[in-house]
């Protein structure tokens, strides 16, 4: 049989032969690629389930490795080593260190959900990306993600007001992620803004920058969310 | 449908402020009637959900149950792709999970919030346009033709994925399709556009990194931009804050940065249909777009 995903096996392992013989019989041609055989002693049987407990990863267990995600994967299309089904599988495995080798472009999902429409078991593959980059942040294995910081900053801002605001949740987002705050290309796009802004929306946006809009009846909501949340992850992570 | 609550969300407010004003300029001109969520929240656009799933839920079915308990509406209209979808999400979690409407209202009980009870209808602008007036009574309002412009109808993702929360999408004739959405296409095929068949109608822009992986949004933008330039539009006609703002931005970006220079102008759906109407471009903030398409609609007649 024709080996598929070829790359995902790391090379030192695949023996590629000019000529083949095996038990006296020719095989050369397309027959001629082995790979060796390996025991695996380094998957974790608790992994899936640690996995399910993340906000997303609720249905890793119901794939049955039908490849339409990533065969619809906007990211896939970009980069042909990300790819869910596989680390979908890995996952049902547990072999945590060959999910740990794609550590750094998990996180570059962009939740455009074509995965999760697609899927014929509501497995939701977009929310494992999800929860496999959040397991790998709480582990110290990766670094926090720039788009964590951004969703940790969105978040806190509609906390305090029950809103946000652009300018602001941009600038927390440079300053938090060490980038300067005037990038060439944000300068051109602001001075495009600005060209034909009636005045009063210019005021209005710089005072919305100012004081962050607020929604007047947020009151103890954002409390409430908080404590939920904080309860919640208790509950799913001790 | 009668009247809806407008819910603009955070983006209208801020970056999508011509989307807001075309839109109520619009929604005025063709005799319709909308009043606006005052005090609303914002629906944690694609980020909160990452903190905690159920804050999605929470903040969407708090702005519905202001509607409903408080204003008295049973439908609310969100021309934001992003708000659409997590109001969607949100009615379909609380509708198909007993647990998680018993979460919302706990919630919403110990804030003091006014309480969802499932009883409100979320709308896309597009939708409640084709709904209450359709193709033939925006036909009868025109006073204009777009002239033949050519335009790239583009939906993005959050409007008609994943599926499964939209349940009035692909019930046949008449109905909105979750694969091929066609009703801005309809509404500007109506006003004398010329819908070209456009591939990547809901391709994703990369809106959820604009900024924290731009490298992969500017590319995607690209795809799309030449998609549709490709195809000989004139125009990307957008009907999400997000999508037309990450257009331009990206836009810009591979310009400035990357020296790829296109010329296909990104416009409002509301703005088009709005200049059709017989409105001035400035009514309808056409010159706050950064894509500055004015030289565009003055070659084709339009304004
Ligand atoms: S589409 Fe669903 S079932 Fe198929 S491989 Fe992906 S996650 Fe598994
Ligand atoms: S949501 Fe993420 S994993 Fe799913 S198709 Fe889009 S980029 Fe790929």
């Amino acid at each position: 049989m024709a080996i598929h995903e070829k790359s995902l096996i790391e090379p030192e392992r695949l023996l590629n032969h000019e000529t083949l013989v095996v038990d006296g019989v020719d095989v050369s041609g397309s027959w001629n690629t082995m790979i060796t055989p390996r025991t695996l002693r380094d998957y974790d049987d608790d992994f899936e389930e640690i996995i399910q407990k993340y906000g997303g990863g609720e249905n890793v267990h119901r794939c049955w490795q039908c490849g339409s995600c990533t065969n619809s994967c906007t990211m896939y299309a970009q980069n042909v080593q990300f790819n869910p089904r596989y680390w979908i599988y890995l996952t049902r495995l547990g072999l945590k260190d060959e999910i740990l080798k794609d550590k750094d472009i998990i996180w570059q999902c962009v939740s455009c959900n074509k995965c999760t429409n697609i899927c014929p078991k509501d497995v939701r593959p977009e929310g494992v990306m999800k929860a496999l980059a959040h397991w790998m942040q709480d582990q110290e294995i990766t670094e926090k993600s720039p788009s964590t910081h951004f969703d940790e900053v969105f978040w806190e801002e509609i906390y305090h007001t029950g809103r946000i605001e652009d300018a602001s949740v941009m600038m927390g987002f440079f300053k938090r992620t060490n980038q300067p705050l005037v990038q060439e290309w944000l300068m051109v796009f602001g001075q495009r803004m600005m060209k034909y802004m009636p005045v009063a929306q210019m005021i209005k946006m710089g005072l919305n920058y100012a004081i962050t809009p607020r929604t007047k009846s947020w009151g103890k909501t954002g409390e409430v969310l908080k404590a939920y949340v904080e309860e919640q992850k208790e509950v799913a992570h001790g | 449908m009668g009247k809806v609550a407008y819910y603009p969300g955070c983006a209208l407010e801020g970056s999508g402020g011509p989307y807001d004003k075309s839109t109520r300029v619009l929604v005025k001109a063709l005799g319709l009637d909308m009043e606006t969520i005052s005090d609303y929240n914002c629906c944690g656009a694609m980020e909160v959900k990452n903190i905690h799933p159920m804050l999605q839920t929470y903040l969407s079915s708090r702005v519905m149950a202001l509607a409903s308990q408080e204003m008295g509406y049973d439908a609310v209209m969100a021309p934001c792709n992003g708000c659409y979808h997590n109001l969607k999400k949100a009615e379909y979690e609380t509708a198909t999970s007993e647990k998680a409407m018993q979460t919302v209202q706990d919630l919403a009980r110990k804030a003091d919030d006014p309480v969802y009870q499932g009883d409100v209808r979320t709308l896309h602008l597009l939708e409640w346009l084709m709904e209450d007036l359709g193709i033939e009574g925006i036909k009868q309002k025109m006073k204009k033709s777009l002239n033949g412009i050519k335009i790239a109808n583009y939906y993005g993702c959050m409007y008609t994925r994943p599926r499964q929360i939209f349940p009035e999408k692909d019930q046949g004739e008449g109905s909105e399709s979750s694969y091929k959405p066609h009703f801005m296409d309809d509404l500007l095929g109506a006003a004398g556009a010329v819908n070209i068949d456009f591939p990547l109608k809901t391709a994703c822009c990369g809106g959820a990194h604009t900024l924290s992986d731009s490298d992969t949004s500017t590319q995607l933008v690209l795809n799309i931009i030449q998609a549709a330039e490709d195809a000989g539009a004139e125009v990307i006609a957008t009907e999400c804050p997000t999508c037309h703002s990450g257009l331009e931005m990206h836009q810009i970006r591979a310009e400035t940065e990357f020296g790829i220079k296109s010329s296909v102008k990104v416009i409002y759906f509301t703005q088009l249909l709005g200049l059709a109407l017989g409105l001035s471009p400035r009514k309808l903030g056409v010159h706050e777009n950064i894509s500055d398409s004015i030289g565009l609609l003055k070659e084709k007649g339009i304004v």
